[in-house]
């Protein structure tokens, strides 16, 4: 079971409920669940969507966009029907801040999800979890079938004539769903490809009618946006950045864990306050700051560094989602790059050429690399190949791949170079990976 | 498209089927019940057989084809058997950066085999796999559907252990 961990610097508003059994339904209600639904069901549309807007939440996923601007973009009037879509798919490394969210308060999401639907004037929504998440789909279900039994859900909600429907399903195994055009393919049953944009979602999504697609960080975090106001939620975090925000510090950090933190924390802080420093007192020699995509930070970089998605962008990396994942100084930098690219290698799908060419020949150069074999102009090779890939895909799994790469390579470029001449790498652990 | 006689021809638990049946009304389009189709039809069945991969495609009107290309852009759906307990170890950096290639390894030595093996008596399979969303509590792996989180090299016996018991105690395998 994932162990729950907490620090007093924490300000808990979307994991509030977390560790009380919100699971089920009475203790939701108990701890005041529903009544944002039901506010929001007498208020209407436009004032949900000003207190979105002005709560400054930014989708959870990583783009940081703001969410009421998102669902502004709904047109109003629309002959197709429209429709809310939740990105559980959650699979970027170093991310797992939705798993305990439908652990824990799976109600949040289904009444993020209606209050969506009432948003955009949308009948009906899917809430969509990554297929290793099968037991918390079983939660969501459970939570679900609840919420119909009490008359939240279906055809007449809270008593109303306003009818919604969610529908709650996995995947099966692609880091690409992820993505939010290809996350729509999938639900239509098909492979997780990407589509082109424009159009958006939010005119042509879902079986071709208006789709709102949020982060199931993002879902659950609106019913507390509703409940304290957009404006006291927004104080809460930085400028332009509203909130908190669930970051999950892994990897060499003494003190592992999902912890709510406001919106422009200090990243040093949260790595030696509220993760009790680099594990075993060692010293520290990286960050990834939001999730393996984000490109690596130094030491030095993070002194002052607030991570909100405007500081870390002005840093040079991203603040992505949230995940923080802490390097220590007895690590081979040149076999976490190898590693990182493996996966995208791996998860990349193939429609666009850069992103399938350019993640199999940066991992080719990287092994080489990594098992001593590099040559000199590989690194300029390894720079040349990943800045042809940007901005030349459909979606950003492309940029996403060669993002870090570039970071690893311009940041750590001594570090590569000591790997040349068939030199052994002092820190390696393993010279060749299985994955392939 | 004539109708199935799904009662009576399905290669599937009547408990399945009529899952089936319930899924594909859910959607605003049949289609979208494929993948969780899918999924299921595995759990059950143990792979994507051919005589599965057919009934659903029956199911949905699709052609065996469409299912099959759909089918191989997800890597959990499989077209061989796995194991019983299918063992995946997540290795992305959380978790190699807490000692996963250790763990690997110790569950190789173990079971004698190695990534995609399956043990001779078909209880054990084992895979490296990608990001599995425990990385806050790494090492962690899963098998089949359960995650197991926190490890160590030496957690390896007592987890094999725990899954012998149940292999055994439904009949041996």
């Amino acid at each position: 079971m994932p162990r729950l961990v907490s620090h007093p610097d924490e300000v808990k508003i979307v994991t509030r409920r977390f560790g009380q059994g919100a699971a089920n339904i009475e203790k939701y209600l108990e701890l005041g669940g529903y009544e944002a639904a039901k506010k929001c069901l007498t208020q209407g549309p436009d004032w949900i969507i000003n207190e979105m807007k002005a709560s400054n939440l930014r989708g959870r996923g990583g783009a940081g966009f703001p969410t009421g601007l998102k669902w502004s973009f709904v047109p109003k009037q629309s002959a197709k029907p429209k429709y809310v879509l939740v990105n559980g798919d959650e699979s970027e490394p170093g991310t797992c801040k939705d798993h305990l969210i439908f652990l824990h308060d799976p109600h949040a999401v289904i009444e993020g999800t209606i209050i969506a639907g009432l948003a955009i004037g949308a009948k009906m929504g899917f809430i969509y979890l990554r297929g290793e998440y099968r037991y918390l789909l079983e939660i969501m279900e459970k939570a679900v079938a609840d919420a119909y039994s009490k008359g939240f859900l279906g055809k007449g909600i809270f008593g109303s004539d306003t009818e919604f429907e969610v529908v709650t399903q996995t995947g099966a195994g692609a880091y690409e769903v992820g993505e939010e055009s290809a996350l729509m393919e999938s639900l239509e049953g098909k492979r997780g490809v990407p589509r082109i944009k424009p159009p958006f979602p939010a005119v042509v999504g879902l079986y071709g009618g208006p789709t709102v697609i949020n982060n199931a960080e993002t879902i659950a975090t609106v019913p507390h946006v509703i409940a304290m106001g957009g404006a006291a939620y927004a104080a809460v975090g930085s400028e332009r950045n509203g909130g908190t925000r669930l970051f999950g510090l892994s990897g060499h950090v003494e003190r592992p864990g999902v912890y709510e933190l406001p919106m422009g924390y200090n990243l040093k802080k949260m790595i030696y306050e509220v993760g009790g420093g680099v594990r075993g007192g060692r010293k520290l020699k990286a960050v990834v700051p939001g999730g393996s995509s984000t490109p690596v930070l130094l030491p030095e970089e993070i002194e002052n560094l607030g991570m909100d998605f405007d500081q870390v962008g002005k840093a040079g990396s991203m603040l992505g989602s949230g995940g923080v994942v802490v390097i220590d100084d007895q690590t081979c930098i040149v076999e976490f790059a190898l590693r990182t690219i493996s996966f995208y290698q791996h998860e990349s799908c193939g429609w666009c050429i850069p992103c399938r060419e350019g993640t199999d020949w940066l991992k080719k150069s990287l092994t080489r690399f990594h098992a001593g074999f590099g040559e000199a102009k590989d690194i300029d090779n390894i720079r040349y190949l990943a800045e042809n890939m940007m901005g030349r895909t459909f979606c950003p799994l492309g940029d996403a791949a060669a993002m870090p790469t570039l970071g690893f390579v311009k940041k750590f470029r001594k570090e590569f170079e000591d790997h040349l001449n068939g030199k052994p790498c002092p820190f390696a652990k393993h010279v060749e990976l299985a994955v392939v | 498209m004539t109708p199935r006689e799904s009662e009576t021809m399905s290669i599937f638990s009547p408990a399945l089927a009529a899952r089936f049946d319930a899924l594909v009304e859910k959607y605003p389009v049949k289609r979208s019940a494929l993948i969780p189709m899918m999924l299921y039809a595995q759990d059950e069945i143990g792979y994507l057989s051919d005589a599965v991969i057919a009934e659903i495609a029956d199911r949905l009107g699709l052609t065996e084809l469409d299912v099959r290309n759909v089918a191989s852009y997800y890597s959990m759906l499989r077209f061989k058997p796995a194991g019983r307990f299918n063992i995946q170890v997540c290795t992305n950096i959380s978790c190699m950066l807490r000692g996963a290639y250790d763990l690997f390894d110790r569950f190789q030595e173990e079971l004698g085999v190695g990534h995609k093996g399956i043990t001779p008596d078909g209880v054990f399979s084992l895979e490296e796999v990608e990001c599995i969303g425990a990385c806050c509590w790494a090492p962690a792996i899963q098998v089949n559907y359960d995650f197991h989180d926190e490890l160590a090299a030496d957690s390896v016996p007592g987890i094999l252990q725990q899954y012998r018991e149940r292999a055994a105690a439904n009949g041996g395998r």
